[in-house]
């Protein structure tokens, strides 16, 4: 990576986070450092509790560092941002909003109105390949869809970067791997600044260039593994050997994690 | 075999059909009813019935008795709403005013309006003012409680989608919080109208000129069991009329629900 002159969009310098609990102070982030660069695609893995959602919720805005601090662009982040998009596990779709109209919210909040908005939603909706359910309401659709929806609706924010909170946790196998191949797909293409988490060590390989893996209790960083797999990548990527000595050493470091939480 | 075609044949009788159908055994029960010792004195046939609210018309009370209830009805519903929609509000966003208030709308709730109703007749009177007033009591109660469950129950990841998207406090509340809510507003109205009928018949106990609850409990000192039955039925009809048009109402402007509610 030395001597490619690439922005920094996001520097997260020194977080750490402690909530108050009835059982005392439960540190879930400390010393939390990360660079992340434009067109940088970065997984997160970890156990469950390792802190790698609050970390996204205070990259977003929408949590506070109990101290250490995260800038975007060189601004500190004090609340949420357009320019960080957040695709949420639930989907987070207005029920009663048709599937044009959730993803025109996100244009109108930026000051298109009317027609151009609606104009601007279904070039977003055909990215996702969802113009025919445009007047849909999102209970018509299925998880993928919803999904898709979400991801459309985030991109016509515009972000520089979009935060996603294991995205596709929710999904059945088969449209997971559906999901992952079209969001390489389209980050091959516009290469947008990516972080995302997730528990599934193989999506993280499939899709990132940089995989961290946080430690449990408290939550830091632990390891950060580049791969060093080319672009294009697809399903078939899993079975090369490379890839399969990645996830060896991946899912062992995570799996280590895991037992530390169990003790 | 014969099980399955049994099923089929009655699947295959359309809604409208049942309704009939409903209707009629409806017809069958109430004869039985009219000729059995036991129960004839309170329900008189239908012909008999009918002859008593023609009877009523004819005396020049139906109507009036009809109008009054009705205004009733709707005046206290209406302001039970109109106060009840901005107390929810508040209790949901202001913890103090919550804590302070929830536990009396609750106390009061479970009391049957009955009960208090004297006590309001000494504060305002006899007339229409303390019909609407415990009414109005009534209404705000139950919408109060079901608003307000509404406004806290907003999922917040939805607030967090908008606010990510850029949206203000005034974004948030008017294109999430009020969507988010009306489901739950519809089922108030729907709650409170029956409610309201319900109190009608405590309210009217006031001492009232006319009205439906009235002229029932003034028929019942002359053992006229048919002209109370009709009126009984009109209540029943009135009742059914405002549901149905507040489940209309709810399924035009909520049909985006993901589950509908009970």
């Amino acid at each position: 990576m030395a001597g490619e002159e690439r922005d920094l969009i996001l520097k997260i310098d020194n977080v750490r986070k402690v909530y108050n609990t009835r059982n005392g102070e439960m540190v879930a982030l400390n010393g939390v450092d990360l660079d992340i660069y434009e067109n940088e695609f970065i997984c997160v893995v970890g156990p469950s509790g390792c802190g790698k959602s609050t970390l996204l919720n205070i990259i977003a805005g929408l949590h506070d560092a109990t101290s250490g601090a995260v800038y975007c662009k060189g601004k500190k982040v004090t609340g949420t941002g357009t320019e960080r998009g957040v695709v949420f596990q639930q989907y987070a779709l207005f029920p009663w909003l048709t599937v044009k109209k959730n993803v025109m919210f996100a244009l109108e909040m930026k000051g298109i109105k009317g027609k151009e908005a609606e104009e601007q939603a279904m070039k977003y909706l055909e990215k996702v390949d969802l113009v025919k359910f445009a007047d849909h309401y999102p209970k018509e659709l299925s998880g993928g869809m919803k999904q898709r929806v979400a991801i459309a609706r985030a991109y016509a924010a515009d972000p520089e970067v979009l935060l996603m909170d294991e995205p596709f946790g929710a999904l059945d196998a088969q449209t997971r791997t559906q999901l992952q191949t079209e969001l390489l797909e389209t980050w091959e293409k516009d290469r947008k600044t990516c972080f995302f988490i997730t528990h599934d060590v193989e999506e993280a390989i499939i899709l990132a260039q940089k995989v961290i893996i946080m430690s449990a209790r408290p939550g830091r960083i632990k390891s950060i593994i580049n791969i060093d797999i080319p672009y294009p990548r697809n399903q078939e990527t899993k079975m090369t050997p490379r890839f399969l000595e990645l996830k060896n050493e991946i899912w062992s470091q995570v799996y280590q994690e895991y037992l530390e939480v169990r003790k | 075999m014969d099980n399955e075609k049994k099923t089929s044949l009655a699947s295959r009788i359309p809604p409208k059909v049942w309704l009939l159908i409903s209707f009629a055994a409806a017809i069958v029960a109430w004869y039985i009813l009219s000729i059995l010792p036991a129960t004839s004195r309170g329900f008189p046939n239908i012909i008999v019935t009918t002859q008593g609210l023609l009877t009523m018309i004819q005396r020049g009370v139906f109507w009036a008795d009809l109008g009054s209830s009705l205004i009733s009805v709707f005046a206290g519903y209406a302001l039970g709403f109109v106060i009840a929609l901005p107390v929810a509000i508040i209790m949901a966003w202001y913890m103090p005013v919550r804590n302070i208030l929830e536990p009396w709308i609750q106390f009061i709730r479970n009391i049957p309006p009955l009960a208090y109703v004297p006590l309001i007749v000494i504060c305002a009177g006899v007339g229409r003012r303390p019909q609407i007033i415990v009414i109005t009591i009534a209404c705000f109660l139950i919408m109060c409680v079901t608003i307000y469950q509404g406004v806290i129950n907003v999922d917040e990841t939805l607030i967090k989608a908008a606010r990510v998207l850029g949206a203000t406090d005034r974004d948030i509340f008017v294109r999430v919080i009020a969507p988010a809510t009306l489901p739950f507003i519809l089922t108030a109205v729907r709650l409170g109208a029956s409610v309201a009928l319900t109190t009608l018949i405590a309210a009217e106990s006031t001492g009232a000129m006319a009205g439906l609850g009235m002229r029932i409990r003034s028929l019942n000192n002359t053992f006229e069991s048919a002209p109370m039955l009709a009126y009984v039925i009109i209540i029943g009809i009135i009742g059914i009329t405002m549901e149905t048009v507040i489940k209309y109402l709810e399924r035009k402007l909520t049909g985006w629900q993901e589950k509908r509610e009970i």
